[in-house]
């Protein structure tokens, strides 16, 4: 009822979305950057001295009752569900869903990872239409679904990344361990530094070390020494650096990222609803998309979640005011 | 504590040099996997169709359809001490071999990047390896030995399909014993030669000539004995694709004959 539709900046707010994807941190907006409507609440929730009460009942309230997250179980179903489909295509000999999470064939029809693909095609410098048709299949698939999708609904790293994160969160908590924040640009010298190293050696090198392909074969065709790999990042994430291979380091997530970040479908946040209790930004898997929920910062009424995003709806199960939103925008923003 | 006293910009500056130490290391360790395949310390027999090794490990991307499809099981994928040759397919002729029963070369069909070139259609085309006798002394033919019973013991998983038993469907080695006066298990259980062999008596495989090889893999042919027991060697011919049957079903431990990879492959691909 609110939803005030987006206006003029929008290849700005894009190329905020990228920077923020290859590592920038995310920048206070000018107020020339806000617009008219978006300021008049910013001002109007400064002076309403009845939020203030409104919050702390709010607070007051969730520490009673605090939320069960429906949204994070589902998606790990859906996580396990697609991980599992390969294994039991395989056993059962149904052709349902055949290959891993690198290349696969639904159906019949070719899938490719669109980091993998890249990968083949820079090393092999030779695509056959096969893997023209996964590509392009998949592309599809994940610019329509936006943001990073499908680091959280489908990558089996990011569920034990995840799990990895709820230990080290609890170690912190104890004081045992501290986290240590990386350079969040890293990843985009990976992602560049593997292009180059497929184009030059000729050999897909990114493969090598990807804890998605490891984990999908290990899934499908049986454990490896590859797990060691595996298990020595997730050791490194618990007692070092909170999340660090899917914040800093996986060129995988950049690459969807840059697919997802003009798509029809949102996280959507509405100034409007927002009370500023940043419960949003505890729970997201990357905070920083989020910068746009702090007082002060929304530049309109009504703001799209940038492509860093993974769309794992953390944040539209924690809000308690609704201000965070699951939407599906179609195109007219950038028509 | 120390760390305390930086400024931001010092502690910005520190996750960075931190940030770029980690990047430097990961990227050593991925590149380190070029190694193995560079300096041949790995060396595979691939599935039919494989590009020569280097093209081959650039174009493959390691999903595993062509497991998924062989109906003997005959491929397996590698471990991260193949380095960048992790996840991609090899084939270990000793334990189960390519007996080509799918007859269409279903993980060439498979592959969705090329790395199994398209270019190959039938068996004979095939140019995995090619097979040696390594091990003359213990050739059962060689010395003019019989062979009765299972190929390679009971216990042993290996499968073939034999078409006299079902047209369709590998079954266990160990479920098809043999009684031979002179062991010629190499050369009657070789696919090729099979199939030179229908096509010889005119009923070639699915009655499509395209199947026919033009040249034959593997005979025995009789060497000089001096206590006048019939002695025979496997002799391995230009029609030979290393498919390795010979050596999987080979009963001396370790086998006479095995397939040696073939570096070059075939010139005639990508």
């Amino acid at each position: 009822m609110n939803y005030v539709p987006a206006s003029g900046c929008d290849a700005m707010k894009l190329r905020t979305s990228y920077a923020e994807l290859f590592g920038a941190d995310p920048k206070k907006p000018q107020k020339s950057d806000i617009s008219p409507e978006a300021a008049e609440v910013h001002a109007a929730q400064k002076k309403d001295k009845t939020r203030i009460a409104k919050i702390r009942e709010e607070i007051a309230q969730m520490a009673a009752h605090p939320r069960i997250e429906t949204i994070r179980p589902f998606r790990w179903m859906i996580l396990l569900l697609v991980n599992l489909l390969f294994v039991v295509s395989y056993y059962l000999d149904i052709q349902l869903l055949e290959g891993a999470l690198t290349a696969s064939r639904f159906a019949g029809f070719h899938m490719a990872d669109l980091n993998s693909a890249l990968q083949v095609m820079l090393a092999f410098k030779h695509v056959v239409i096969n893997l023209v048709i996964g590509t392009v299949t998949v592309f599809i698939f994940w610019w329509l679904l936006g943001g990073r999708t499908f680091c959280s609904w489908v990558c089996p790293y990011h569920l034990l990344a995840e799990w990895a994160e709820i230990i080290h969160l609890k170690l912190v908590n104890k004081g045992w361990v501290k986290d240590h924040p990386l350079d969040r640009r890293a990843r985009s010298w990976f992602w560049l530094v593997f292009a180059v190293l497929a184009l030059v050696t000729g050999y897909t090198v990114y493969e090598t070390i990807s804890p998605t392909g490891i984990l999908s074969r290990a899934l499908i065709y049986g454990p490896g020494l590859a797990l060691i790999w595996v298990i020595a990042l997730l050791l490194f994430e618990i007692f070092w650096s909170r999340r660090a291979w899917c914040r800093y380091g996986c060129p995988i997530g950049l690459t969807y990222g840059l697919v997802g970040a003009i798509s029809p479908f949102k996280i959507n946040y509405n100034l409007e609803k927002c009370y500023h209790e940043g419960e949003c930004k505890k729970v997201c898997l990357v905070p920083h998309v989020l910068d746009t929920v702090i007082k002060g910062r929304a530049t309109k009424i009504s703001v799209d979640i940038g492509a860093d995003c993974t769309r794992c709806g953390r944040c539209v199960d924690a809000c308690p005011t609704e201000s965070l939103t699951f939407k599906f925008k179609g195109m007219g923003d950038y028509l | 504590m120390a760390e305390k006293r930086l400024t931001r910009a010092e502690k910005k500056r520190r996750q960075f040099m931190r940030t770029m130490a980690l990047l430097g290391v990961v990227t050593a360790g991925a590149l380190a996997g070029i190694v193995p395949s560079i300096k041949g310390w790995v060396i595979r027999l691939r599935p039919p169709g494989a590009l020569t090794e280097q093209k081959f490990l650039a174009a493959c991307i390691k999903c595993g359809q062509c497991v998924q499809v062989c109906p003997v099981n005959a491929i397996k994928l590698a471990d991260i001490g193949d380095g960048v040759g992790i996840g991609s397919p090899y084939i270990d002729a000793r334990e189960q071999a390519c007996d080509f029963s799918c007859d269409g070369l279903q993980c060439v069909l498979a592959c969705p990047t090329g790395s199994l070139t398209h270019d190959v259609n039938f068996s004979h085309e095939v140019d995995i390896g090619i097979a040696k006798l390594v091990r003359p002394k213990s050739c059962l033919a060689v010395n003019g030995k019989g062979f009765k019973g299972p190929a390679r013991g009971a216990g042993f998983k290996g499968m073939m399909r034999y078409e006299e038993v079902d047209r369709w469907n590998p079954i266990p080695i160990a479920d098809h014993p043999y009684d031979l006066e002179l062991c010629d298990l190499c050369v009657r259980t070789c696919p090729i030669e099979i199939r030179a062999n229908q096509c010889d008596i005119g009923k070639p495989p699915s009655g499509d000539e395209q199947q026919c090889p033009p040249k034959r893999a593997i005979r025995l042919v009789e060497i000089d004995s001096e206590d006048g027991v019939k002695k025979m060697r496997p002799e391995i011919l230009d029609g030979c694709v290393g498919c390795g049957v010979c050596e999987m079903i080979c009963p001396a431990e370790p086998a006479a004959i095995v397939v040696e990879n073939n570096e070059l492959r075939t010139g005639k691909r990508v």
